[in-house]
């Protein structure tokens, strides 16, 4: 197989050559990207940070992109040697695990290879990449997509998924339809009435060898889904079900899985509200049912959380929990207009969030059946009563008010509940109670300069106790960046881990390019994309990234 | 052996594209959405001949909204004395799509909006983090990218439209 890649990839190098140089290939285009992030560490037993071997580790990957009309064709490099702390060590190595030529006419488009796609809200299948938490479950096979009309909108799937160096067992197929009313014609594209609307299934096949159980070899799910909008209201809504499928994240359990997602939104100038929620119940989907780890999931069950990204809001981080949650939200922003007694001279920005999570009702399905025992039903659940367990909890307000030509504030308060114990899966963890107080001031000292301080604070009596931060970070617009700063954990019950996390960074962009350098202690502690996330074990030392689009 | 081979070729490959290449990329033809959720190809995207910024934000990236904020302080003066059409994509995930209507109606920003809710532009155009601006000139060719964002970044990014428009060379799209 290898040797046929390599013969390939050498065949496309000399082709590329003679096409060109003929010109058959005149209007073809190369593009791509490509990031590396190494890093030297040092032993840091105070923090907790291990020895590390190697000394130094990399994360590295390119894409490289043909398009040529209708044709486009690419590939990723993608290197870890060995990969950098945190990541899964299954990476280790180097390799092209991703490649795929696409056709595409206009009405259809056809995909050999590998590729990525989201049916709806993904709630029943999405392969997708976050590069920054190690996440690739890439599809491998074929994709077609087809608009027989405007408004509709049909696509298949059928493949393999991404696995690290390797591809699950699991066969993945799937067709979904997606429906516009608006584009039937032009009288429907004019009514004030916006209505979309769609339908998926999916189906996974996986040989049965258990020795215990008997379980399904083929588990089929579905979804539906209805966007409404009317002038400043908008609704819309997914609903996903799957048959029973035990595997290892439900404990081998014979329930059906479920989940819905509601979201209603008003806006208008200068004002925007929404309210969401979300109930899953058993809906961890994967195309091998014996992985635990992070790897081959079918769907995605969004966590509906405010995304914090300020040093100290983002410790306690949600994680989704696709087999068991139900969480509520709303959010406000507001912007109070220019000369107002609150607007001042140039408006300010108000943004209020409040979100709460809890587990799922259980009950047990007869009275000698312990809840959640394998190779049963496993549990009964009320659709509309959440479980006792709170598992997160939000109230954190924003203002965004620029004092004048030249300074601008930003304030958060942020208020949060974090079940440690479950979400991490440290048992016995008390729950962390924190209150978090945020400023960041910008002063721009003139057009192309720029300073910027934060100053943070977190307040709990759980985990590691109070932190303070403060950074403070200098630009010289557009190339330069300079950073230091430094979290105290000065509220710690030891005296000994009252510990500076400093650090001090150093950037430049250069037209395509960027290049940066961080030296400095890393807390261990959680990353989080899309409320998706890894644990970052504890380091130290100096790490480089470079990063460069072509 | 493989390996240098592998290397080898993707070199060449390379070398061989970026000597004959003539640039001018446009925007792909990849299915993005409006924030009513209808499907909309992003190469159909236009400004009656005249310059587009194409912006990569998030509402969970705070440079991205730093850039955004700043750029609607002045928003009204650009278009007027140079007629560019900022195009803002989001790619927020599930977690946060419905999220954007409110986000930026509640912010008052004027742009023109749309969703990557898979990330399936963000890949066909290479963008690898965010902040991630393009400028397009009135023909709809690619012709300068910059990523990141810091106070006063904006300034470049209206020169570079007066040059377009100007008919100056501006290009680090080799």
């Amino acid at each position: 197989m290898k040797q046929i890649t390599i013969v390939a990839l050498l065949f496309f190098a000399f082709a590329t050559n003679n096409l060109y140089s003929q010109g058959i290939l005149g209007n073809g285009k190369i593009s791509g990207n490509f990031q590396t992030d190494a890093q030297y560490y040092q032993k840091d037993s105070l923090i907790g940070a291990e020895d590390v071997e190697e000394k130094m580790l990399i994360n590295a990957f390119a894409n490289i992109v043909y398009t040529n009309d209708k044709f486009t064709a690419g590939m990723r490099f993608e290197m870890y040697q060995n990969p950098l702390v945190g990541f899964n060590r299954k990476y280790k190595g180097s390799g092209i695990p991703y490649r795929y030529a696409t056709y595409n006419s206009g009405d259809w488009e056809v995909t050999v290879g590998n590729y990525y796609e989201q049916f709806g809200n993904g709630l029943l299948f999405r392969s997708y990449e976050e590069r920054n938490l190690g996440f690739d479950n890439a599809m491998e096979g074929i994709r077609f997509r087809a608009s027989p009309h405007a408004s509709v909108t049909i696509k298949g799937i059928w493949g393999n998924q991404r696995s690290f160096w390797d591809k699950g067992e699991g066969i993945v197929r799937g067709l979904d339809v997606d429906f516009s009313m608006n584009e039937i014609s032009e009288k429907t594209s004019e009514w004030k009435l916006k209505l979309t609307s769609g339908f998926s299934f999916v189906s996974k096949y996986q040989r049965d060898q258990d020795p215990l159980y008997n379980l399904p070899k083929n588990v089929a799910g579905f979804a539906g889904r209805m966007g409404i909008g009317y002038g400043k209201f908008s609704l819309n809504g997914e609903y996903a079900h799957k048959i029973n499928d035990p595997n290892a994240t439900n404990n081998m359990i014979y329930k059906p899985g479920e989940a819905l997602m509601l979201n209603a939104a008003y806006s208008q100038k200068g004002l925007g509200i929404l309210i969401s929620a979300l109930r899953s119940d058993n809906m961890d989907f994967r195309s091998d049912r014996y992985v635990t780890e992070s790897a081959l999931n079918i769907n995605y069950i969004p966590s509906l959380t405010r995304q914090h990204s300020y040093a100290l809001s983002a410790f306690y981080p949600y994680a989704t929990q696709f087999n068991s949650q139900m969480s509520f939200q709303a959010q406000v922003n507001y912007k109070i207009q220019k000369s107002t007694l609150l607007g001042g001279k140039y408006g300010t920005d108000v943004a209020v969030n409040y979100s709460r999570v809890h587990d799922i009702q259980k009950s047990k399905i007869d009275e000698h059946t312990e809840i959640g025992k394998n190779g049963t039903d496993g549990y009964k659940s009320n659709f509309f009563q959440p479980g006792d367990v709170v598992l997160f909890e939000d109230f954190n307000i924003e203002v965004g008010k620029r004092i004048n030509k030249k300074l601008k504030l930003i304030a958060d308060y942020i208020y949060l509940i974090y079940n440690k114990s479950v979400l991490e899966g440290h048992l016995g963890d008390p729950t962390v109670y924190a209150h978090i107080g945020i400023a960041d001031f910008t002063y721009r000292i003139n057009p192309k300069n720029a300073v910027r301080f934060e100053a943070q604070h977190l307040y709990t009596k759980q985990d590691e106790g109070s932190w303070a931060n403060l950074s403070a970070e200098y630009t010289i617009s557009p190339m330069w960046f300079f950073g230091v700063g430094d979290s105290y954990n000065y509220g710690n019950e030891i005296e000994g881990k009252r510990i500076h996390y400093y650090n001090a960074s150093v950037g430049i962009v250069k037209n395509n390019l960027r290049f940066a350098l961080t030296y400095g202690k890393q807390r261990k502690g959680i990353l989080c994309v899309g409320g998706v996330c890894r644990e970052v074990p504890a380091s130290n030392g100096l790490a480089v990234t470079l990063t460069g689009t072509f | 052996m493989k390996k240098t081979l592998i290397i080898l070729s993707l070199v060449l490959a390379f070398s061989y594209a970026i000597a004959q290449t003539t640039g001018g990329r446009t925007m792909p033809s990849v299915q993005i959405k409006t924030l009513d959720g209808a499907n909309v190809l992003a190469s159909d995207i236009s400004n009656d001949g005249k310059p587009m910024i194409v912006s990569f934000w998030a509402t969970w990236c705070k440079p991205c909204i730093r850039e955004l904020t700043t750029i609607s302080d002045v928003y009204d003066d650009w278009q007027e004395e140079t007629g560019v059409k900022l195009v803002a994509i989001s790619i927020d995930d599930t977690r946060s799509l419905s999220k954007v209507r409110p986000y930026v109606n509640g912010k008052g920003w004027e742009y023109e909006f749309y969703t990557d809710g898979n990330s399936d532009l963000k890949r066909a155009m290479n963008v690898n983090e965010i902040p991630c601006v393009f400028i397009l000139d009135g023909n709809g060719k690619i012709v300068w990218q910059h990523t990141s964002f810091s106070e006063g970044g904006e300034l470049e990014l209206i020169n570079i439209v007066k040059k377009v428009i100007a008919g100056e060379e501006v290009s680090n799209e080799k």
